[in-house]
């Protein structure tokens, strides 16, 4: 779910002809691909980067909002924020895990991943480079990004993959509850006082353009390549960027508007001929920058992932040594 | 206030508050553990320990003591009935910045408090006190699985690498130095005997010291110690931090609703 379309291109493939064909009639059938079956490199290729950007995303997505675990103002609220922490980080585990077992031909593991994240390899997400400044980013987070990523896992539940199809089956069971939780967070923020209300204008204000770029690039142009869509050929994901973000402007603008919050962008309106939500392009130089490891806060939390990953090194060492299951 | 009711107070303080520290530093660990199986499985701890905190807070407010929230957030260093060990920082840096935290500190500390917490609940089941007993017994069962997964930890890591051994060794030692007023029930201790509210003390002492001393290689020969006793309200500036860190958004308005 935390992936775009990226326009790359197709690696000209020297499959054998007759197994290629067999595979895409499957893929047409809407046949479900399995771990051990046989599967075009191209297929394997693009799953793994799509799989591992998903997972490691999770995980580096468990940051901004870890950021507000321990100060959540009740006892209720540092529960419930904890627990989407946690489900968060069982998300990445269980993405990671089909990333391994697609891995697995190449010699490559779990670990590689953490060390292609801490290289600036693995990218993850551009929303989790952002700052959490006050609580309601905190609520933000949970409603609108876990509410885009509904959207966007949604295309994929029917992916031709089947383990990262029914791992995003149980996942997208836990993010309703997210978004849920999210938007308990806005509510009380929204009924509250003047300054809460003050607080909660001012995370939207600036977590809209990340909220835009979530769903990516809407033409290959945007990003300077122009290259197929593999995820749509290989049936992994169905609609586009564009039909995505629309999507979600569909079903978000009317709650953001009935809780008396406004967008920072005037343009914005519901254009009845084109049918579609016309708005103002977000900085797209920027979202590359961001996604490049240059965001505001990619230095800052990808530190915390190093340190948290070098510092416990001794203890995986010593698992390693008491060769037990580990606890 | 009569002295009985006075006690009774003191009492559950002692474990609301143990079980919200636990939690709070449980709460800066998430995200950070060595691996990801851990992380989840010391998150699901923390939230049930956090859940046994709004319990103790809960019979407070039964007993007019105020709003939980009121109790987490607002009172004073000096008003915290917590054990000195249990504030202490996970290690070094800040949770969301540079986090140096010890996960041979964590397993010392969810062992030991893990460990003695059983031991107390248990007593606690025949409390004359009837919703502390009810309260226990409904805190037991899952509290066992807190107490196994660190035995687990601490069992792996006392038997592996010499760094981890050594680790391990340190924290202990450390443990030992700073955990006298775990097993303290404070200035009302007599009292608290007397209405049957607890055991004696010193017989859950005993317990714990002979439950540790069954499971776990290179515990000290020397009698336990503390720096300061927090059954007294004595605490370090770790807890002054902790407490900072924890009501920082509830502070900014403690009427509003959140
Ligand atoms: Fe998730
Ligand atoms: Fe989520």
């Amino acid at each position: 779910m935390y992936h775009y379309l990226e326009h790359q291109k197709g690696s000209k493939t020297n499959e054998d002809p007759i197994l290629y064909d067999n595979f895409m009639q499957r893929i047409e059938n809407g046949d479900k691909i399995e771990a051990n079956d046989w599967m075009p490199a191209e297929y394997r290729d693009t799953l793994i980067k799509l799989i591992s950007m998903h997972g490691i995303s999770e995980i580096m997505g468990a940051l901004p909002e870890k950021e507000w675990v321990p100060k959540a103002p009740s006892l209720e609220r540092k529960l419930a924020i904890m627990a989407k922490v946690q489900d968060e980080m069982g998300h990445g585990q269980l993405l990671l895990r089909v990333t391994e077992d697609l891995m697995k031909p190449y010699g490559r593991n779990r670990q590689h991943l953490m060390e292609d994240l801490l290289s600036g390899r693995l990218k993850f997400h551009n929303v989790f480079h952002m700052p959490t400044k006050t609580w309601a980013d905190a609520g933000m987070v949970g409603w609108l990004v876990d509410g885009a990523a509904i959207i966007s896992q949604t295309n994929m539940l029917d992916a031709s993959y089947g383990p990262y199809q029914r791992a995003l089956q149980r996942i997208c069971k836990e993010e309703v509850f997210h978004a849920q939780h999210g938007e308990s967070i806005i509510m009380a923020l929204a009924e509250g006082t003047e300054d809460q209300r003050k607080i909660l204008q001012d995370s939207l204000n600036r977590w809209w353009p990340s909220l835009l770029m979530f769903f990516g690039p809407a033409s290959a142009e945007t990003t300077g390549s122009s290259k197929q869509e593999i995820t749509i050929k290989y049936n992994i994901r169905k609609s586009t960027n564009e039909e995505l973000r629309q999507a979600f402007l569909d079903k978000y603008m009317p709650r953001v508007f009935s809780l008396g919050l406004t967008v920072p962008d005037e343009t914005m309106h519901y254009d009845d001929v084109q049918e579609k939500w016309i708005y103002q392009q977000p900085d797209w130089n920027e979202f590359k920058l961001i996604i490049q490891n240059k965001g505001p806060r990619s230095k800052a939390r990808l530190k915390v992932r190093e340190i948290a990953y070098s510092n416990n090194s001794w203890v995986r060492e010593a698992l390693a040594v008491a060769g037990g299951d580990r606890p | 206030m009569d002295k009985r009711n006075e006690a009774l107070i003191d009492l559950l303080y002692q474990c609301a508050d143990d079980d919200l520290l636990v939690s709070f530093r449980g709460s800066e660990w998430l995200g950070l553990a060595p691996h990801i199986e851990a992380d989840v499985a010391f998150s699901s701890i923390t939230q049930n320990t956090m859940g046994h905190a709004v319990y103790f807070y809960r019979l407070l407010q039964e007993l007019g003591e105020g709003d939980v929230d009121v109790l987490a957030h607002e009172r004073p260093a000096v008003k915290r009935r917590n054990a000195v060990y249990l504030e202490k920082r996970n290690g070094d840096g800040q949770y969301d910045e540079d986090p140096y935290f010890d996960w041979a500190l964590a397993v010392v500390r969810g062992y030991f408090y893990e460990t003695y917490k059983r031991v107390k609940l248990i007593s606690f089941t025949n409390s004359s006190y009837e919703p502390l007993a009810t309260c226990a017994k409904r805190i037991l069962p899952e509290q066992r699985y807190h107490l196994a997964y660190w035995e687990e930890w601490m069992k792996q890591l006392q038997q592996s690498s010499p760094t981890a051994k050594e680790k391990i060794r340190t924290r202990i030692e450390e443990a030992w130095s700073l955990s006298l007023d775990l097993v303290d029930f404070g200035q009302y201790e007599q009292t608290l005997l007397i209405e049957g509210y607890i055991n004696d003390p010193n017989e859950l002492k005993q317990q714990w010291l002979s439950e540790l001393q069954s499971k776990v290689k290179d515990l000290p020969t020397r009698p336990l110690e503390q720096v300061k006793n927090g059954r007294n309200g004595e605490h370090t500036k770790d807890l002054d931090e902790a407490l900072t860190t924890l009501s920082e958004v509830y502070r900014t308005d403690p009427v509003a609703q959140w």
